[in-house]
């Protein structure tokens, strides 16, 4: 399947869920590659990528949390203005909806680099690659 | 074994009034002479045991409550001298004293015989083994079912309530056919044989008699699907006797009351009238047998309906309907009447929330609030906000057209909210009004 594995944590709003999940992962010498939440007042979604997806799933299960797993896609842009822009109108023309969007932080610092959770991981993988964005793969994200 | 005792299960009408009616003239007789508080009530109503001649003449006596209970705590209503009680049960009040029950060595020969009419309707045969998850002990659960299971020749386990490490284990190991405690917990067993690895095909039991508290039909199948059992129905109260007063057939249409021994009336719970035969309003049940602890016209609180058609299981007693609650628990939300078996109900219709869920009411700037917290199944989580949004709205209308409330809904994670091995409480009420 296309794209990058994501872990998504389901965390009721009490004070503490958020970090016990960061506890566990090093706890278990676990590193968050990248991360965002969606939250509501009442609950938040924690989307993570970690260095270790299969060990992360295992141990956030043994504590109980509700888990997903589901592929998002990782691309790298120029670190300039209009390149994500450029992205994201190439997907509203082939009719591909957004979910959401977050930055994170890549190695080389020259680039960007952003996850993006569409609605159809082949078609958006097609469009990128007609438009010239490189996309980033699980291997590559993971290295140091 | 079809029936356990066809004769009175199956009694034609005017012969079963006959007997009632034999019955409640000599009950009406001996608690007038044996039980003070009774002669009192009925003096004071201006009726005399020669004024009632039959069924019909119920209305002329006056109800019991549960503060006349109270009132002759521990032994006022006793109808005999201690020497003839075999049993004491007790059941804990929400405000104070316990209700106290006695019962002669007759009484409890009924009581057994009742659960072995209610266990054969719901398809237990004798030979069956029987686990018992009633809490065993002053609550009338454990023991009242324990002795009906034994009557009924059962290999009854007396498991009893709370450890549910070792209640599956001996699920598991000794390989019951029936398993007896309330839905509830029931529930939880199921989810703890689930989380071991257990398939509903892989469980032993083949049938469930719950009780002890109000459950809906989604919740049934619930527990049919998870334990891959035939879940039955069994009403009673520890005050008219305990459980098996009525009991479902394997139609589950209904329960059986044992009308042999228990008269029921439903009544507007305002006027104390009858209601129409057929509607809804509060049980009143007359012990027509009871000899330790009869009770004349009591008031349950159960909200429920009765029905005379005959059950194409081929018994022609009355069936109580499923309660749709107590009248205690009704909750006047805004002046609607509302209660939390309602929201259950609503709650069990969908798939991606699990059957645990608390009721929060509370009062801000003098207007109620109802929140439903309901925990959310793991296989449906999303990482999109919205899915999850999309779903407490899709609850909220529902809750919303089925009792006309706007009810917060809000998911939280699996094993989150407070599991309850007898009784579960599923409501917060912090109104201070
Ligand atoms: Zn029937």
């Amino acid at each position: 399947m296309a794209g990058i594995r994501q872990i998504s944590v389901f965390l009721s709003n009490q004070a503490g869920r958020l970090a016990e999940v960061t506890k566990t992962l090093a706890e278990n010498d676990i590193d968050i590659i990248a991360l965002s939440i969606a939250d509501t007042a009442q609950y938040g979604a924690l989307r993570i990528i970690t260095d270790d997806n299969d060990k992360a799933i295992r141990v956030l299960k043994e504590k109980s949390f509700v888990t997903k797993i589901n592929h998002v896609l990782g691309i790298e842009i120029p670190n300039e203005p209009g390149a994500l822009s450029k992205v994201l109108l190439a997907f509203d023309e082939k009719g591909i909806s957004v979910e959401y969007i977050y930055a994170f932080v890549g190695k080389s610092g020259i680039n960007a680099r952003v996850i993006i959770r569409v609605n159809d991981n082949d078609r958006g993988t097609e469009v990128l690659r007609s438009i010239g964005i490189p996309l980033i793969t699980e291997d590559e994200i993971l290295k140091k | 074994m079809k029936f356990y005792d066809k004769t009175h299960e199956c009694m034609e009408r005017p012969e079963l009034l006959k007997l009632q009616s034999e019955r409640l003239v000599a009950l009406v007789k001996k608690v007038y002479d044996n039980v003070p508080a009774y002669r009192k009530k009925m003096d004071e109503a201006g009726v005399a045991p020669e004024d009632i001649k039959g069924v019909e003449d119920i209305t002329k006596l006056p109800f019991t409550l549960k503060s006349d209970l109270r009132d002759n705590y521990p032994f006022g209503l006793f109808a005999v001298p201690m020497e003839k009680i075999n049993r004491i049960h007790a059941s804990s009040g929400t405000t104070g004293k316990q209700t106290v029950v006695g019962y002669t060595k007759g009484d409890l020969d009924v009581w057994s015989d009742c659960i072995s009419r209610g266990f054969v309707s719901c398809g237990i045969e004798p030979g069956y083994m029987v686990h018992v998850a009633y809490g065993y002990g002053l609550f009338t659960g454990g023991l009242g079912v324990h002795d009906g299971a034994t009557k009924l020749g059962c290999s009854v386990v007396p498991a009893s309530s709370g450890n549910t490490a070792r209640q599956v284990t001996l699920i598991e190991d000794f390989k019951p056919d029936a398993i007896c405690c309330t839905p509830s917990y029931a529930l939880f067993l199921a989810e703890e044989l689930r989380k071991k690895g257990h398939k509903p095909d892989d469980i032993s039991l083949k049938v469930g008699v719950f009780g002890a508290e109000p459950w809906s039909e989604a919740m049934r199948q619930e527990l049919e699907a998870n334990l891959g059992i035939k879940a039955c129905d069994i009403y009673g109260l520890s005050e008219i006797m305990g459980p098996g007063v009525a009991c479902e057939c394997e139609e589950r249409k209904g329960m059986h009351l044992q009308e042999d021994h228990f008269l029921v009336e439903v009544i507007d719970p305002n006027t104390g009238e009858h209601v129409k035969e057929g509607e809804s309003g509060e049980l009143v049940f007359t012990t027509l047998t009871k000899e330790g602890f009869p009770l004349i016209r009591y008031r349950t609180r159960d909200i429920s309906r009765v029905i005379y058609d005959k059950c194409a299981c081929g018994r022609t007693t009355a069936r109580i309907l499923k309660p749709q609650g107590r009248s205690d628990d009704m909750l006047i939300i805004r002046g609607v009447n509302v209660f939390p078996s309602q929201v259950e109900t609503v709650l069990m219709e969908f798939s991606e929330t699990s059957p645990y869920y608390m009721i929060y009411v509370d009062r801000q700037n003098n207007h109620d609030t109802m929140e439903v917290k309901v925990e959310m199944n793991e296989a449906f989580f999303s990482d999109k906000i919205s899915d999850i949004n999309g779903l407490e709205a899709r609850m909220k209308a529902r809750l919303n057209s089925l009792i006309g409330l706007s009810i917060g809904v809000t998911l939280v994670e699996p094993g989150s909210l407070p599991r309850f091995e007898g009784k579960s409480k599923h409501v917060v009420d912090s109104r201070k009004i």
